[in-house]
Protein backbone atom coordinates (compact mmCIF):
# COMPACT_ATOMS: atom_id res chain seq x y z
CA UNK A 1 0.00 0.00 0.00
CA UNK A 2 2.26 2.26 0.92
CA UNK A 3 5.19 1.65 -1.23
CA UNK A 4 2.28 2.11 -4.53
CA UNK A 5 1.67 5.37 -3.07
CA UNK A 6 5.44 6.23 -2.85
CA UNK A 7 5.39 5.77 -6.78
CA UNK A 8 2.92 7.29 -7.51
CA UNK A 9 3.96 10.62 -5.73
CA UNK A 10 7.16 10.00 -7.21
CA UNK A 11 6.54 8.73 -10.54
CA UNK A 12 5.51 12.63 -11.66
CA UNK A 13 8.65 14.00 -10.26
CA UNK A 14 10.90 11.09 -12.47
CA UNK A 15 8.63 12.43 -15.61
CA UNK A 16 9.29 15.90 -14.82
CA UNK A 17 13.21 15.34 -14.53
CA UNK A 18 12.92 13.22 -18.34
CA UNK A 19 11.34 16.67 -19.58
CA UNK A 20 13.39 19.03 -17.65
CA UNK A 21 16.95 17.21 -19.22
CA UNK A 22 15.74 17.57 -22.73
CA UNK A 23 15.77 20.85 -22.24
CA UNK A 24 19.08 21.20 -20.26
CA UNK A 25 21.00 19.19 -23.16
CA UNK A 26 19.49 21.54 -25.32
CA UNK A 27 20.84 24.62 -23.00
CA UNK A 28 23.88 22.96 -22.88
CA UNK A 29 24.48 21.98 -26.81
CA UNK A 30 23.90 26.08 -27.57
CA UNK A 31 26.34 27.15 -24.26
CA UNK A 32 29.22 24.49 -25.56
CA UNK A 33 28.75 25.26 -29.06
CA UNK A 34 28.60 29.18 -28.74
CA UNK A 35 31.76 28.64 -26.26
CA UNK A 36 33.52 26.79 -28.55
CA UNK A 37 32.94 29.32 -31.28
CA UNK A 38 33.87 32.26 -29.18
CA UNK A 39 37.39 32.20 -30.39
CA UNK A 40 37.08 32.22 -33.73
CA UNK A 41 33.74 35.50 -33.68
CA UNK A 42 36.55 37.16 -31.06
CA UNK A 43 39.71 36.86 -33.53
CA UNK A 44 38.24 36.97 -36.54
CA UNK A 45 34.55 39.09 -36.63
CA UNK A 46 31.35 38.29 -36.69
CA UNK A 47 30.87 40.69 -39.46
CA UNK A 48 34.09 38.95 -41.55
CA UNK A 49 33.08 35.60 -41.24
CA UNK A 50 29.58 36.46 -42.37
CA UNK A 51 30.76 38.35 -45.32
CA UNK A 52 33.98 37.19 -46.20
CA UNK A 53 34.24 34.97 -49.64
CA UNK A 54 37.04 33.23 -48.98
CA UNK A 55 38.10 30.27 -46.74
CA UNK A 56 41.50 29.05 -46.65
CA UNK A 57 41.85 28.20 -42.98
CA UNK A 58 45.85 27.50 -44.06
CA UNK A 59 46.07 31.74 -44.77
CA UNK A 60 43.46 32.09 -41.88
CA UNK A 61 40.72 33.31 -43.86
CA UNK A 62 37.89 32.13 -42.16
CA UNK A 63 34.58 33.84 -44.43
CA UNK A 64 31.83 31.20 -44.84
CA UNK A 65 30.00 33.37 -47.46
CA UNK A 66 30.11 30.74 -50.28
CA UNK A 67 29.07 28.19 -47.70
CA UNK A 68 25.33 30.48 -46.34
CA UNK A 69 25.01 30.80 -49.91
CA UNK A 70 25.62 27.52 -50.87
CA UNK A 71 23.25 26.28 -48.21
CA UNK A 72 20.51 29.16 -48.97
CA UNK A 73 20.81 27.94 -52.49
CA UNK A 74 20.42 24.25 -52.44
CA UNK A 75 17.32 24.99 -49.94
CA UNK A 76 16.10 27.34 -52.41
CA UNK A 77 16.23 24.42 -54.86
CA UNK A 78 14.99 21.57 -52.87
CA UNK A 79 12.22 23.83 -51.85
CA UNK A 80 11.15 24.86 -56.00
CA UNK A 81 11.65 21.34 -56.95
CA UNK A 82 10.14 19.52 -53.54
CA UNK A 83 6.89 22.05 -52.58
CA UNK A 84 4.93 21.41 -56.06
CA UNK A 85 5.68 17.50 -55.62
CA UNK A 86 4.91 17.39 -51.67
CA UNK A 87 1.97 19.64 -52.50
CA UNK A 88 0.47 17.10 -55.05
CA UNK A 89 1.08 14.73 -52.63
CA UNK A 90 -0.93 16.01 -50.21
CA UNK A 91 -3.65 17.19 -52.34
CA UNK A 92 -3.92 13.52 -53.43
CA UNK A 93 -4.17 11.90 -50.35
CA UNK A 94 -6.31 14.24 -48.85
CA UNK A 95 -8.79 14.85 -51.52
CA UNK A 96 -8.05 12.29 -54.54
CA UNK A 97 -6.81 8.92 -53.08
CA UNK A 98 -9.54 6.36 -52.54
CA UNK A 99 -8.72 4.89 -49.07
CA UNK A 100 -7.08 1.74 -50.46
CA UNK A 101 -4.94 3.43 -52.28
CA UNK A 102 -4.15 6.07 -49.31
CA UNK A 103 -3.44 3.17 -46.98
CA UNK A 104 -0.33 2.06 -49.67
CA UNK A 105 0.80 5.82 -50.29
CA UNK A 106 0.78 7.17 -47.63
CA UNK A 107 3.58 4.58 -45.59
CA UNK A 108 5.49 4.72 -48.92
CA UNK A 109 5.90 8.49 -48.14
CA UNK A 110 6.47 8.11 -44.86
CA UNK A 111 9.12 5.64 -45.68
CA UNK A 112 10.81 7.85 -47.43
CA UNK A 113 11.27 9.83 -44.09
CA UNK A 114 13.29 7.18 -42.77
CA UNK A 115 15.54 6.11 -45.21
CA UNK A 116 19.25 7.44 -43.84
CA UNK A 117 20.66 10.18 -45.25
CA UNK A 118 23.68 8.40 -46.65
CA UNK A 119 21.58 5.72 -48.83
CA UNK A 120 20.05 9.04 -50.41
CA UNK A 121 23.97 10.41 -51.08
CA UNK A 122 24.47 7.01 -52.44
CA UNK A 123 21.91 6.75 -55.32
CA UNK A 124 22.44 10.49 -56.13
CA UNK A 125 26.07 9.73 -56.89
CA UNK A 126 25.17 6.77 -59.02
CA UNK A 127 21.88 7.26 -60.29
CA UNK A 128 21.59 11.39 -60.41
CA UNK A 129 25.09 12.62 -60.67
CA UNK A 130 25.67 10.79 -63.91
CA UNK A 131 22.44 12.48 -65.32
CA UNK A 132 23.08 15.63 -64.24
CA UNK A 133 25.68 15.62 -66.02
CA UNK A 134 24.35 15.16 -69.04
CA UNK A 135 23.38 18.41 -69.40
CA UNK A 136 25.94 20.15 -71.97
CA UNK A 137 27.40 23.03 -70.11
CA UNK A 138 31.10 23.39 -69.79
CA UNK A 139 32.16 22.98 -66.19
CA UNK A 140 29.04 21.27 -65.55
CA UNK A 141 30.58 17.74 -63.39
CA UNK A 142 27.02 16.76 -62.00
CA UNK A 143 28.28 17.16 -58.58
CA UNK A 144 27.04 20.29 -57.81
CA UNK A 145 23.78 22.55 -56.68
CA UNK A 146 20.97 20.85 -58.34
CA UNK A 147 21.88 17.25 -57.76
CA UNK A 148 22.05 18.31 -54.17
CA UNK A 149 18.52 20.02 -54.54
CA UNK A 150 16.71 17.29 -55.96
CA UNK A 151 18.25 14.71 -53.34
CA UNK A 152 17.20 17.15 -50.50
CA UNK A 153 13.83 17.73 -52.39
CA UNK A 154 12.79 14.34 -52.10
CA UNK A 155 14.18 14.10 -48.72
CA UNK A 156 12.22 16.96 -47.08
CA UNK A 157 8.89 15.70 -49.07
CA UNK A 158 7.85 13.61 -46.35
CA UNK A 159 7.65 16.31 -44.05
CA UNK A 160 5.80 18.57 -46.33
CA UNK A 161 3.57 15.95 -47.57
CA UNK A 162 2.40 15.00 -44.26
CA UNK A 163 1.52 18.23 -42.69
CA UNK A 164 0.20 19.94 -45.27
CA UNK A 165 -2.08 16.55 -45.86
CA UNK A 166 -2.96 17.02 -41.85
CA UNK A 167 -4.19 20.41 -42.59
CA UNK A 168 -5.89 19.90 -45.74
CA UNK A 169 -7.79 17.12 -43.64
CA UNK A 170 -8.38 19.43 -41.16
CA UNK A 171 -10.65 22.15 -43.48
CA UNK A 172 -13.85 21.64 -42.44
CA UNK A 173 -16.18 19.43 -43.75
CA UNK A 174 -18.41 22.34 -44.36
CA UNK A 175 -16.95 24.40 -46.95
CA UNK A 176 -16.29 21.28 -48.92
CA UNK A 177 -20.02 21.15 -48.78
CA UNK A 178 -20.54 25.13 -49.39
CA UNK A 179 -18.51 25.35 -52.54
CA UNK A 180 -19.74 22.03 -54.33
CA UNK A 181 -23.31 23.77 -53.84
CA UNK A 182 -22.48 26.77 -55.09
CA UNK A 183 -21.44 24.51 -58.29
CA UNK A 184 -17.58 24.53 -57.94
CA UNK A 185 -16.08 21.46 -59.09
CA UNK A 186 -13.62 19.45 -57.21
CA UNK A 187 -10.38 21.48 -58.09
CA UNK A 188 -12.19 25.11 -58.27
CA UNK A 189 -13.11 23.64 -54.74
CA UNK A 190 -9.55 22.69 -53.66
CA UNK A 191 -7.93 25.70 -55.35
CA UNK A 192 -10.35 28.70 -54.48
CA UNK A 193 -11.71 27.25 -50.92
CA UNK A 194 -9.74 24.35 -49.35
CA UNK A 195 -6.11 25.30 -50.32
CA UNK A 196 -6.65 28.89 -48.67
CA UNK A 197 -8.00 27.72 -45.29
CA UNK A 198 -5.31 25.11 -45.43
CA UNK A 199 -2.89 27.76 -45.96
CA UNK A 200 -1.07 28.25 -42.64
CA UNK A 201 -0.84 24.85 -42.18
CA UNK A 202 1.32 24.01 -45.44
CA UNK A 203 3.33 27.00 -44.86
CA UNK A 204 4.30 25.58 -41.54
CA UNK A 205 5.07 22.10 -43.14
CA UNK A 206 7.14 24.36 -45.89
CA UNK A 207 9.20 26.28 -43.30
CA UNK A 208 9.89 22.64 -41.42
CA UNK A 209 10.48 21.32 -44.70
CA UNK A 210 13.71 24.66 -44.75
CA UNK A 211 14.72 23.32 -41.49
CA UNK A 212 15.35 19.86 -42.44
CA UNK A 213 17.00 20.75 -45.55
CA UNK A 214 19.18 23.52 -43.95
CA UNK A 215 20.43 20.47 -41.48
CA UNK A 216 21.12 17.65 -43.71
CA UNK A 217 24.63 17.02 -43.89
CA UNK A 218 25.58 13.24 -45.54
CA UNK A 219 23.97 13.67 -48.64
CA UNK A 220 24.69 17.29 -49.57
CA UNK A 221 28.43 16.29 -48.89
CA UNK A 222 28.01 13.32 -51.78
CA UNK A 223 26.86 15.28 -54.26
CA UNK A 224 27.33 18.62 -54.21
CA UNK A 225 31.30 18.63 -54.69
CA UNK A 226 32.17 21.20 -51.76
CA UNK A 227 33.55 23.65 -53.50
CA UNK A 228 34.76 26.25 -50.61
CA UNK A 229 34.61 28.77 -53.95
CA UNK A 230 31.45 31.45 -53.87
CA UNK A 231 29.09 30.13 -56.49
CA UNK A 232 28.66 32.02 -59.55
CA UNK A 233 26.85 30.63 -63.16
CA UNK A 234 28.72 28.53 -65.45
CA UNK A 235 27.96 30.88 -68.36
CA UNK A 236 26.11 33.56 -69.09
CA UNK A 237 22.69 32.50 -68.18
CA UNK A 238 22.56 32.99 -63.84
CA UNK A 239 20.57 29.40 -63.43
CA UNK A 240 23.53 27.04 -64.29
CA UNK A 241 24.64 28.52 -60.52
CA UNK A 242 22.66 25.48 -60.00
CA UNK A 243 25.59 23.60 -61.69
CA UNK A 244 28.40 24.92 -59.91
CA UNK A 245 29.67 22.61 -57.35
CA UNK A 246 29.04 23.99 -53.70
CA UNK A 247 29.67 23.66 -50.11
CA UNK A 248 27.12 23.55 -46.80
CA UNK A 249 27.17 25.13 -43.72
CA UNK A 250 26.98 21.83 -41.88
CA UNK A 251 28.78 20.17 -45.02
CA UNK A 252 32.20 22.67 -43.89
CA UNK A 253 31.86 21.39 -40.25
CA UNK A 254 31.73 17.84 -41.07
CA UNK A 255 34.12 17.51 -43.90
CA UNK A 256 36.82 19.45 -42.07
CA UNK A 257 36.40 18.92 -38.13
CA UNK A 258 38.11 15.82 -38.86
CA UNK A 259 41.88 17.56 -38.32
CA UNK A 260 41.14 20.96 -37.65
CA UNK A 261 42.68 22.61 -34.69
CA UNK A 262 42.81 25.92 -33.04
CA UNK A 263 40.86 29.14 -34.76
CA UNK A 264 39.99 26.73 -37.10
CA UNK A 265 38.02 23.98 -35.23
CA UNK A 266 36.80 26.98 -33.26
CA UNK A 267 35.86 28.92 -36.65
CA UNK A 268 33.36 25.84 -37.41
CA UNK A 269 32.03 26.03 -34.04
CA UNK A 270 30.93 28.87 -34.68
CA UNK A 271 29.78 27.90 -38.49
CA UNK A 272 27.80 25.52 -36.55
CA UNK A 273 26.56 28.49 -34.37
CA UNK A 274 25.42 30.37 -37.32
CA UNK A 275 23.15 27.31 -38.48
CA UNK A 276 21.67 26.60 -34.88
CA UNK A 277 20.40 29.76 -35.19
CA UNK A 278 19.25 30.07 -38.67
CA UNK A 279 17.20 26.60 -37.71
CA UNK A 280 16.18 27.92 -34.73
CA UNK A 281 14.45 31.00 -36.47
CA UNK A 282 13.01 28.77 -39.13
CA UNK A 283 11.79 26.61 -36.25
CA UNK A 284 10.15 29.22 -34.22
CA UNK A 285 8.50 30.91 -37.45
CA UNK A 286 6.91 27.20 -38.11
CA UNK A 287 5.85 26.79 -34.53
CA UNK A 288 3.92 30.36 -34.84
CA UNK A 289 2.22 29.67 -38.02
CA UNK A 290 1.04 26.18 -37.02
CA UNK A 291 -0.16 28.04 -33.56
CA UNK A 292 -2.15 30.40 -35.42
CA UNK A 293 -4.01 27.50 -37.08
CA UNK A 294 -5.19 26.08 -34.01
CA UNK A 295 -6.11 29.24 -32.67
CA UNK B 1 -51.92 22.00 -55.41
CA UNK B 2 -53.75 24.82 -57.23
CA UNK B 3 -52.26 24.74 -60.14
CA UNK B 4 -49.09 26.27 -60.08
CA UNK B 5 -46.60 25.42 -61.91
CA UNK B 6 -44.28 22.39 -61.04
CA UNK B 7 -40.80 22.93 -60.41
CA UNK B 8 -39.31 19.57 -58.68
CA UNK B 9 -41.17 16.15 -59.11
CA UNK B 10 -39.89 13.36 -57.04
CA UNK B 11 -41.39 9.38 -58.26
CA UNK B 12 -40.82 6.58 -56.29
CA UNK B 13 -37.58 7.59 -55.32
CA UNK B 14 -35.48 5.31 -53.27
CA UNK B 15 -32.01 6.33 -50.98
CA UNK B 16 -29.90 3.73 -50.13
CA UNK B 17 -26.81 4.48 -47.66
CA UNK B 18 -25.08 0.89 -48.90
CA UNK B 19 -27.55 -1.93 -47.52
CA UNK B 20 -29.08 0.38 -45.37
CA UNK B 21 -32.46 2.18 -47.04
CA UNK B 22 -33.19 5.63 -45.82
CA UNK B 23 -35.87 6.62 -47.81
CA UNK B 24 -38.43 4.51 -49.15
CA UNK B 25 -40.75 5.32 -52.18
CA UNK B 26 -40.66 9.13 -51.98
CA UNK B 27 -43.17 10.90 -54.48
CA UNK B 28 -43.98 14.33 -54.53
CA UNK B 29 -44.47 17.60 -56.47
CA UNK B 30 -43.02 21.02 -55.49
CA UNK B 31 -44.60 23.95 -56.95
CA UNK B 32 -42.56 26.70 -57.98
CA UNK B 33 -42.59 30.25 -56.53
CA UNK B 34 -43.94 28.38 -52.79
CA UNK B 35 -41.88 27.91 -50.06
CA UNK B 36 -42.22 23.93 -49.02
CA UNK B 37 -41.34 22.61 -45.91
CA UNK B 38 -40.30 19.23 -44.73
CA UNK B 39 -41.16 18.28 -41.19
CA UNK B 40 -40.73 15.10 -39.19
CA UNK B 41 -38.85 13.73 -35.97
CA UNK B 42 -35.22 13.10 -36.24
CA UNK B 43 -33.87 10.15 -38.39
CA UNK B 44 -36.66 10.40 -40.90
CA UNK B 45 -34.75 11.36 -43.70
CA UNK B 46 -35.55 14.85 -44.11
CA UNK B 47 -32.06 16.52 -44.68
CA UNK B 48 -31.17 13.11 -47.05
CA UNK B 49 -34.72 14.48 -48.76
CA UNK B 50 -33.24 17.61 -49.64
CA UNK B 51 -29.79 16.95 -50.09
CA UNK B 52 -30.83 14.53 -52.72
CA UNK B 53 -32.07 17.64 -55.22
CA UNK B 54 -29.30 18.80 -55.90
CA UNK B 55 -27.29 15.40 -55.49
CA UNK B 56 -25.36 16.42 -52.40
CA UNK B 57 -25.72 12.79 -51.43
CA UNK B 58 -23.34 12.22 -54.16
CA UNK B 59 -20.14 13.27 -51.97
CA UNK B 60 -20.74 10.30 -49.76
CA UNK B 61 -19.04 7.01 -50.98
CA UNK B 62 -22.07 4.34 -51.30
CA UNK B 63 -25.10 5.76 -51.60
CA UNK B 64 -27.77 4.87 -54.46
CA UNK B 65 -30.93 6.11 -55.51
CA UNK B 66 -33.93 4.65 -57.36
CA UNK B 67 -36.70 5.99 -59.24
CA UNK B 68 -36.63 9.65 -60.32
CA UNK B 69 -36.07 13.26 -59.95
CA UNK B 70 -36.98 16.05 -62.15
CA UNK B 71 -36.61 19.75 -62.56
CA UNK B 72 -38.71 21.09 -65.15
CA UNK B 73 -39.18 17.66 -66.09
CA UNK B 74 -35.69 17.22 -66.78
CA UNK B 75 -34.23 14.02 -64.65
CA UNK B 76 -31.28 15.66 -62.65
CA UNK B 77 -29.46 12.43 -62.75
CA UNK B 78 -28.98 13.15 -66.61
CA UNK B 79 -27.78 16.23 -65.83
CA UNK B 80 -24.45 17.62 -65.05
CA UNK B 81 -23.86 17.83 -61.45
CA UNK B 82 -22.32 21.63 -61.33
CA UNK B 83 -25.19 22.35 -63.95
CA UNK B 84 -27.28 21.02 -61.44
CA UNK B 85 -26.06 22.65 -58.94
CA UNK B 86 -25.89 26.18 -59.99
CA UNK B 87 -29.61 25.97 -60.59
CA UNK B 88 -30.07 24.72 -57.21
CA UNK B 89 -29.13 26.58 -54.05
CA UNK B 90 -27.98 25.43 -50.71
CA UNK B 91 -28.06 26.75 -47.22
CA UNK B 92 -26.92 24.65 -44.87
CA UNK B 93 -27.93 23.82 -41.03
CA UNK B 94 -24.56 26.06 -39.73
CA UNK B 95 -23.73 28.92 -41.43
CA UNK B 96 -20.60 27.92 -43.76
CA UNK B 97 -18.89 31.20 -44.63
CA UNK B 98 -15.73 30.12 -46.22
CA UNK B 99 -12.89 32.33 -44.26
CA UNK B 100 -12.20 35.39 -47.12
CA UNK B 101 -13.92 38.51 -46.67
CA UNK B 102 -17.48 39.10 -47.06
CA UNK B 103 -16.85 39.53 -50.94
CA UNK B 104 -14.85 37.32 -51.89
CA UNK B 105 -17.95 34.67 -50.41
CA UNK B 106 -21.11 36.51 -52.05
CA UNK B 107 -19.09 36.59 -55.70
CA UNK B 108 -17.47 33.15 -55.08
CA UNK B 109 -20.20 31.57 -57.20
CA UNK B 110 -19.83 33.61 -59.86
CA UNK B 111 -15.95 33.87 -60.31
CA UNK B 112 -16.22 30.02 -60.30
CA UNK B 113 -18.70 30.17 -62.93
CA UNK B 114 -15.39 32.17 -65.05
CA UNK B 115 -16.91 35.73 -64.42
CA UNK B 116 -13.81 38.40 -63.62
CA UNK B 117 -15.46 41.57 -65.12
CA UNK B 118 -14.73 43.72 -61.42
CA UNK B 119 -18.12 46.39 -61.95
CA UNK B 120 -20.38 43.14 -62.80
CA UNK B 121 -19.02 41.25 -59.72
CA UNK B 122 -19.63 44.58 -57.22
CA UNK B 123 -23.08 44.72 -58.87
CA UNK B 124 -23.94 41.01 -58.25
CA UNK B 125 -22.17 41.57 -54.62
CA UNK B 126 -24.62 44.01 -54.20
CA UNK B 127 -27.75 42.94 -55.40
CA UNK B 128 -27.31 39.45 -53.73
CA UNK B 129 -26.26 40.86 -50.22
CA UNK B 130 -29.17 43.52 -50.89
CA UNK B 131 -31.66 40.23 -51.51
CA UNK B 132 -30.07 38.60 -48.49
CA UNK B 133 -30.84 41.82 -46.10
CA UNK B 134 -27.72 42.30 -45.15
CA UNK B 135 -26.51 45.10 -47.40
CA UNK B 136 -27.22 47.67 -45.02
CA UNK B 137 -24.71 46.09 -42.20
CA UNK B 138 -21.79 45.11 -43.67
CA UNK B 139 -21.69 47.80 -47.18
CA UNK B 140 -18.57 49.71 -45.26
CA UNK B 141 -16.98 46.11 -44.74
CA UNK B 142 -17.44 44.38 -47.05
CA UNK B 143 -13.40 43.25 -47.21
CA UNK B 144 -13.89 41.89 -43.90
CA UNK B 145 -13.42 38.47 -43.01
CA UNK B 146 -17.06 36.49 -42.98
CA UNK B 147 -16.35 34.52 -40.08
CA UNK B 148 -16.44 38.08 -38.54
CA UNK B 149 -19.81 38.57 -38.37
CA UNK B 150 -22.60 37.37 -36.27
CA UNK B 151 -24.28 33.73 -36.74
CA UNK B 152 -27.71 35.50 -38.10
CA UNK B 153 -25.70 37.77 -40.25
CA UNK B 154 -23.24 34.61 -41.62
CA UNK B 155 -26.27 32.76 -42.14
CA UNK B 156 -27.64 35.83 -44.53
CA UNK B 157 -23.96 35.80 -45.84
CA UNK B 158 -24.78 31.82 -46.97
CA UNK B 159 -27.98 32.83 -48.48
CA UNK B 160 -26.53 35.83 -50.43
CA UNK B 161 -23.97 33.76 -51.42
CA UNK B 162 -26.47 31.08 -52.63
CA UNK B 163 -28.50 33.69 -54.10
CA UNK B 164 -25.29 35.38 -56.18
CA UNK B 165 -25.68 32.44 -58.48
CA UNK B 166 -28.98 32.96 -59.35
CA UNK B 167 -30.21 29.90 -58.72
CA UNK B 168 -33.61 28.68 -59.80
CA UNK B 169 -34.21 26.66 -56.19
CA UNK B 170 -32.63 27.37 -53.08
CA UNK B 171 -32.97 24.31 -50.81
CA UNK B 172 -32.96 25.15 -46.72
CA UNK B 173 -31.66 22.61 -44.22
CA UNK B 174 -33.01 24.22 -40.87
CA UNK B 175 -31.24 27.34 -41.59
CA UNK B 176 -32.16 28.89 -38.22
CA UNK B 177 -31.72 25.98 -36.08
CA UNK B 178 -28.39 26.87 -35.06
CA UNK B 179 -29.50 30.95 -34.28
CA UNK B 180 -31.43 32.81 -31.89
CA UNK B 181 -34.77 33.78 -32.06
CA UNK B 182 -34.82 37.23 -33.09
CA UNK B 183 -31.57 36.36 -35.97
CA UNK B 184 -34.41 33.54 -36.74
CA UNK B 185 -37.07 35.78 -37.34
CA UNK B 186 -35.11 37.64 -39.59
CA UNK B 187 -34.39 34.29 -41.59
CA UNK B 188 -38.21 33.29 -41.44
CA UNK B 189 -39.09 37.14 -42.95
CA UNK B 190 -36.24 36.48 -45.58
CA UNK B 191 -37.85 33.25 -47.03
CA UNK B 192 -41.33 34.60 -47.39
CA UNK B 193 -39.69 37.77 -49.13
CA UNK B 194 -37.50 35.31 -51.29
CA UNK B 195 -40.34 33.24 -52.80
CA UNK B 196 -41.42 35.92 -54.88
CA UNK B 197 -38.21 34.91 -57.30
CA UNK B 198 -37.08 31.36 -56.07
CA UNK B 199 -38.94 28.30 -55.23
CA UNK B 200 -38.04 26.91 -51.40
CA UNK B 201 -37.38 24.10 -49.79
CA UNK B 202 -36.78 23.84 -46.24
CA UNK B 203 -36.43 21.10 -43.30
CA UNK B 204 -36.93 22.18 -40.28
CA UNK B 205 -37.53 20.65 -36.89
CA UNK B 206 -39.63 23.67 -35.76
CA UNK B 207 -43.16 23.16 -36.48
CA UNK B 208 -43.97 26.80 -35.96
CA UNK B 209 -41.57 28.23 -38.30
CA UNK B 210 -43.00 25.40 -40.68
CA UNK B 211 -46.38 27.13 -40.21
CA UNK B 212 -44.85 30.52 -40.07
CA UNK B 213 -43.31 30.42 -43.30
CA UNK B 214 -44.25 27.51 -45.49
CA UNK B 215 -47.04 27.61 -48.55
CA UNK B 216 -46.92 23.55 -48.37
CA UNK B 217 -45.92 20.94 -45.82
CA UNK B 218 -44.33 17.14 -46.95
CA UNK B 219 -44.59 15.13 -43.24
CA UNK B 220 -41.90 12.55 -43.26
CA UNK B 221 -42.13 9.62 -40.85
CA UNK B 222 -40.20 6.69 -39.72
CA UNK B 223 -40.70 4.07 -37.55
CA UNK B 224 -38.20 1.41 -36.22
CA UNK B 225 -36.73 -0.10 -39.68
CA UNK B 226 -35.17 4.05 -39.28
CA UNK B 227 -36.57 4.06 -43.58
CA UNK B 228 -37.85 7.47 -43.60
CA UNK B 229 -41.17 7.30 -45.93
CA UNK B 230 -43.97 9.97 -46.86
CA UNK B 231 -46.92 10.27 -44.72
CA UNK B 232 -48.76 13.31 -46.03
CA UNK B 233 -47.95 16.38 -48.45
CA UNK B 234 -50.60 19.33 -48.68
CA UNK B 235 -50.90 22.66 -47.71
CA UNK B 236 -49.91 23.69 -45.00
CA UNK B 237 -52.79 24.66 -43.53
CA UNK B 238 -54.42 21.56 -44.18
CA UNK B 239 -51.78 19.49 -42.45
CA UNK B 240 -51.85 21.93 -39.26
CA UNK B 241 -55.62 22.06 -38.99
CA UNK B 242 -57.09 18.87 -40.53
CA UNK B 243 -54.29 16.56 -41.52
CA UNK B 244 -55.30 13.47 -43.36
CA UNK B 245 -53.50 10.87 -41.29
CA UNK B 246 -53.37 9.92 -37.62
CA UNK B 247 -49.63 10.00 -37.45
CA UNK B 248 -49.28 13.80 -38.67
CA UNK B 249 -52.31 14.56 -36.17
CA UNK B 250 -50.18 12.66 -33.78
CA UNK B 251 -46.73 15.21 -34.55
CA UNK B 252 -48.65 18.25 -35.02
CA UNK B 253 -50.00 18.23 -31.64
CA UNK B 254 -46.94 17.15 -30.41
CA UNK B 255 -47.89 13.32 -29.45
CA UNK B 256 -44.46 12.05 -29.85
CA UNK B 257 -40.98 13.33 -31.99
Amino acid sequence: MKLTYLVDRSIKYILLVCALLSVFILFLIAVFTLREGLEAFQTIGVGQMLSGTVWRPGQDQYGILAMILGSVLVTIGAIAIGVPFALGCAIFLAEVAPDNVRAIVRPAVELLAGIPSVVYGLVGMVVLVPMVRQIPVPGNSGYGLLSASIVLAVMILPTITNIAEDAIRAVPQSYREGAFALGSTHWQTITGVILPAARSGIIAGIILGVGRALGETMAMIMVIGNSVVLPKPLNDNPITIFLRQARTLTGNIAVEIGYATGVHESALFATGVILFMLIMLVNIAARMLMKERHA
Amino acid sequence: MTGSEIKLETQNFDLYYGNFQALDDISLQIPANQVTAIIGPSGCGKSTFLRAFNRMNDLIPGVHTDGEISMEGENIFNMDVVALRRRVGMVFQRPNPFPKSIYDNVTYGPRVNGLRDRDKLDEIAERSLRGAALWDEVKDDLGKSGLALSGGQQQRLCIARALAVEPDVILMDEPASALDPIATLRIEELIRELKEDYTIVIVTHNMQQAGRVSDYTAFFYTDESRTGILVEFDNTKKIFTNPSDQRTEDYITGRFG
